[in-house]
């Protein structure tokens, strides 16, 4: 470090000579340039005061004592944009650190999401959740039974970013150690309503659409706790429904009741459940309209699901100019044979 | 995105106008007015009539105040929402736990 003071001193001394000596716009330029490897070597303002009236008296042994006197004060004045500097160093380098953890927190949250869909025979399943930050407040989940039954969660958690993320573990493991009630969407979400209710501050809540899939005899059932209505895709009509289950949201009330819906699926329906970051999207000053959405849909669903998910998530995306405001969840359940 | 509060105290009752919208970012200005209120066991009306979007953070100050208002039996009634506003509590099913005052809704 020594060292490095010195060379830069040995600089700084040529480029004050140089200028002095011919006031050329060269020497200007060559400062400009000198204070870049200051604040590469973090170099403080009031180090360069002193620096310069070292040079300025090795150079000039007669320049003059309040000249000379004056950079004392000055280095004086300087101390306060110093400590600022060393103040925003600091800053800058506790962000790199936050942002470093909230990088391994993200990948954190993304093990708590299913790394496959299930494969089950007569179905087709797509999901794609996008953040709109590093960390979501989306969350899905599927449970396979040994009767192949397919049990899917989709759910939202009130806001975004770190404190979604939070809650959002409390739901997986509320969800993984309910294992008896798996399959009947009332009672899981009754469950799961008093997990939530007892851990979430007055101001949170979390909602939730949760069906079981019957491949057996082709029912969804399905029960709702204030989440954003899905589609039905229904072949013979070729047509859209909505998919709602009324219900109120997770962690607003002690005891609830949620009524369970049924759905018969034929081949060729589809079901569509998605968060509101989907129905949300911006494009300009307005919203996008639901019958958007399922034009979209309509659109790409000679595609697989998950190919179908992913390209209306591209269109949506774009049309936002790749600038999420919300988390964005979209998944498709089809029935193949 | 902006949220404008105004407050008008007549009798019994506490009204909190509202104008703009209650997102992630206005949510706290809400928050600060309301809860307070509810935690004083204050009858409050809530006139949304100004109100063009609430996200699920403003739902929360909702029912947040909701919640201080049962421990304190204070009142809550929401009036004065959009249709858009109205779909919004009706989805989550709050129009069941919170009052909501249909005259006065546009």
């Amino acid at each position: 470090m020594e060292q490095t003071v010195q060379n830069l001193e040995e600089t700084y001394k040529s480029i004050l000579q140089t200028f002095l000596n011919r006031k050329s716009e060269q020497g200007l330029y060559e400062a400009q340039q000198f204070s870049k490897v200051l604040l590469e070597h973090q170099i403080s303002p009031e180090e360069l005061v002193s620096i310069h009236r070292a040079v300025l008296e090795e150079l000039y042994p007669s320049v003059s004592v309040e000249i000379v006197d004056s950079l004392d004060l000055l280095l004086e004045v300087m101390m306060g944009y110093g400590l600022a500097y060393r103040e925003h160093q600091s800053l800058r380098d506790r962000q790199i650190e936050l942002e470093s953890q909230i990088n391994v927190a993200a990948n954190m949250q993304q093990t708590l999401l299913p790394k496959a869909v299930p494969t089950v025979d007569q179905l087709d399943i797509g999901v794609i959740s996008v953040p709109a930050n590093k960390m979501s407040g989306d969350y899905y989940h599927f449970i396979q039974d040994e009767n192949e039954c397919v049990g899917v969660a989709i759910a939202d958690i009130i806001g975004k970013g770190v404190p979604a993320a939070l809650c959002m573990s409390m739901i997986k493991y509320a969800m993984d150690s309910l294992p008896e009630q798996r399959l009947q969407p009332a009672a899981l979400l009754e469950n799961l309503n008093r997990v939530v209710e007892q851990n979430v501050d007055d101001n949170m809540f979390i909602t939730m659409m949760y069906g079981s899939y019957d491949p057996r005899t082709h029912d969804f059932h399905f029960s709702g706790a204030g989440h954003e209505p899905g589609f039905f895709y229904k072949a013979s009509s070729d047509q859209f429904e909505e998919l709602y289950a009324k219900g109120l949201v997770l962690g607003v009330s002690k005891r609830v009741k949620f009524r369970e819906y049924s759905q018969r699926v034929d081949q060729g329906d589809f079901i569509v459940l998605l968060s509101d970051g989907v129905t949300e999207s911006r494009i300009g000053d307005r919203f996008v309209e639901r019958a958007e959405i399922t034009n979209l849909i309509r659109k790409y669903m000679h595609l697989s699901a998950q190919e179908l998910v992913e390209s209306v998530y591209y269109e949506l995306a774009k049309l936002q100019e790749f600038i999420l405001k919300d988390d964005f969840t979209l998944m498709i359940i089809r029935r193949k044979v | 995105m902006n949220l404008s509060i105004r407050q008008e105290k007549n009798e019994d009752v506490v009204v909190l106008y509202l104008s703009g919208e209650i997102d992630a970012f206005t949510a706290t200005k809400l928050r600060e007015e309301l809860i307070p209120l509810a935690e004083m066991g204050q009858t409050v009306r809530v006139d949304l009539s100004g109100v063009d979007y609430i996200d699920s953070t403003g739902l929360g100050v909702f029912i947040g105040a909701l919640k201080a208002t049962h421990i304190t039996e204070g009142n809550l009634t929401l009036v004065g929402m959009s249709t858009r506003i109205k779909r919004l509590f009706s989805i989550t099913g709050l129009d069941e736990v919170i009052a909501i005052d249909e005259e006065g809704s546009k």
